[in-house]
């Protein structure tokens, strides 16, 4: 790759995320189309990650992108990103699949679940994600073994703290804190603002 | 749970990892801990950016199901009004509170709560005066853009409006002299003219007879813009009759 393309950053030209929510609050749908090729490949790529199966992960894919424009009046650029928002979405309704998949009572389906590794490695990158997937490796390795262990178990694969905790033997009250401390050091080594 | 254990579920919550009812317990906490809140609101950043990592490439056949199933779907309407954004963007975005979870401690015991909300409010106004800054180096930059063109006409109740256009910028401004101050509970707001629908371009905030405002917003496909007078929190569409309606220059 010879050029460095940074998600997230600042827009070259047009509109950004923010404003361009705005527009699909008030049913633009040129504006939606722009934000769709903007926010798709993070979705996929984040419910893909949670959920495994690619037929499922597109249709909640669909699914959280159609909620985007059904409640992008809700969006208030004074509490986050735009691309924040999308995402918080988009996890919620990933790991609340999983989770009603696993209340249909299958324990084979969960002890598998439990079994899998985190999914970091495993996953095909969008090319325009590389730089910041090699940031998000590096920051990971200033982590602790068990706080790099629970984040990437809840996030990646949507996994409960009690669940973490009984996954990686440790008390419920060490994963709590292993999870905010594990987030925080991300953050500072990201340079995160909110 | 106690309060102490409640402000570290603060990962765990950015994360999804708490069932229902941790998630309920915890939501009313952040009501009444702002600086929780904002730890959430930078942590929930942090999350997404390991989403951010694992990004691939969408097949184009999701494309075309979403932009086809969209022309079926309802949108919710907006909490607020559109208008009540005003002077919204990176300008208001509270700066991060790195101390947040011992704010958090002092507030919930009863302890520095003053402080806490004395620096917030501190935060807050220099987050307003920022971005009254901003708008106005927005404003000045319409009014003196190369290609700004003007019109002006006559308000109804006698006063006259400007509207200044720079195409370049995509951005209009409007100056407005004599105008009287609203009733009690009301506010002027103003409106670009997408060919016969009204958007909101926000609401005159200050009540002085004399005023020059940046509409909020872009110009976009508007063909004017329309002032009119709506309650003080502002409409999502006009509820009166215009005080005037204006064509852009061309």
């Amino acid at each position: 790759m010879k050029e460095a393309v940074q998600i997230g950053g600042p827009a070259p030209v047009g509109p950004d995320l923010e404003e361009l929510l705005g527009l699909v609050a008030r049913g633009d749908h040129e504006a939606f189309s722009r934000v769709f090729d903007m926010v798709s490949g993070p979705v996929l790529g984040l419910v893909r990650s949670v959920l495994r199966d690619p037929a499922q992960s597109e249709e909640v894919a669909q699914e959280v992108l159609l909620e985007v424009w059904r409640t992008a009046s809700r969006y208030r650029d004074d509490r986050g990103s735009g691309m924040t928002w999308v995402l918080t979405l988009a996890h919620r309704r990933a790991v609340d699949r999983v989770r009603s998949a696993q209340a249909a009572g299958d324990r084979e389906q969960k002890a598998a679940l439990l079994a899998r590794t985190p999914s970091f490695d495993e996953v095909t990158e969008q090319v325009e994600a590389r730089l910041e997937r090699e940031q998000v490796r590096r920051c990971l390795r200033t982590l602790t073994e068990l706080q790099r262990q629970s984040v990437t178990l809840a996030y990646y694969q949507g996994l409960l703290y009690r669940e973490v905790a009984e996954l990686l033997s440790v008390p419920l009250g060490t994963v709590k804190t292993r999870l905010r401390d594990g987030l925080i050091r991300l953050r500072d080594c990201l340079g995160v603002t909110a | 749970m106690t309060t102490p254990e409640l402000h570290t579920l603060t990962g765990a919550y950015a994360l999804h990892a708490l069932d229902p009812a941790e998630r309920a317990e915890f939501e009313r906490h952040l009501r009444a801990c702002p600086a929780c809140a904002q730890e959430v609101a930078e942590l929930s950043a942090t999350a997404g950016r390991l989403g951010l990592a694992v990004s691939l490439t969408p097949p184009d056949a999701l494309k075309e199901r979403v932009m086809r199933a969209v022309t079926t779907e309802r949108q919710l309407p907006p909490a607020v009004p559109a208008a009540s954004r005003t002077g919204s963007g990176a300008g208001r975005r509270r700066a991060p509170a790195r101390w947040a979870l011992a704010a958090c401690l002092a507030a919930a015991a009863g302890l520095g709560g003053v402080a806490v909300w004395q620096h917030e409010e501190v935060q807050d106004a220099r987050a307003q005066a920022q971005a009254a800054q901003d708008q106005a180096r927005e404003l000045a930059a319409v009014l003196s853009a190369p290609d700004a063109r003007t019109t002006s006409g006559k308000l109804s109740d006698g006063a006259s409006g400007t509207v200044v256009v720079s195409r370049s910028q995509d951005r209009a401004a409007f100056i407005a002299s004599g105008l009287p101050k609203p009733p009690a509970g009301k506010a002027y707001q103003l409106w670009f003219d997408d060919g016969g629908t009204m958007r909101s371009a926000g609401l005159i905030t200050s009540s002085a007879a004399t005023q020059s405002v940046l509409l909020h917003g872009h110009i976009g496909r508007a063909s004017g813009m329309g002032i009119t007078v709506e309650p003080a929190g502002g409409s999502a569409s006009p509820t009166t009759n215009p005080l005037a309606l204006m064509d852009f220059p061309a």
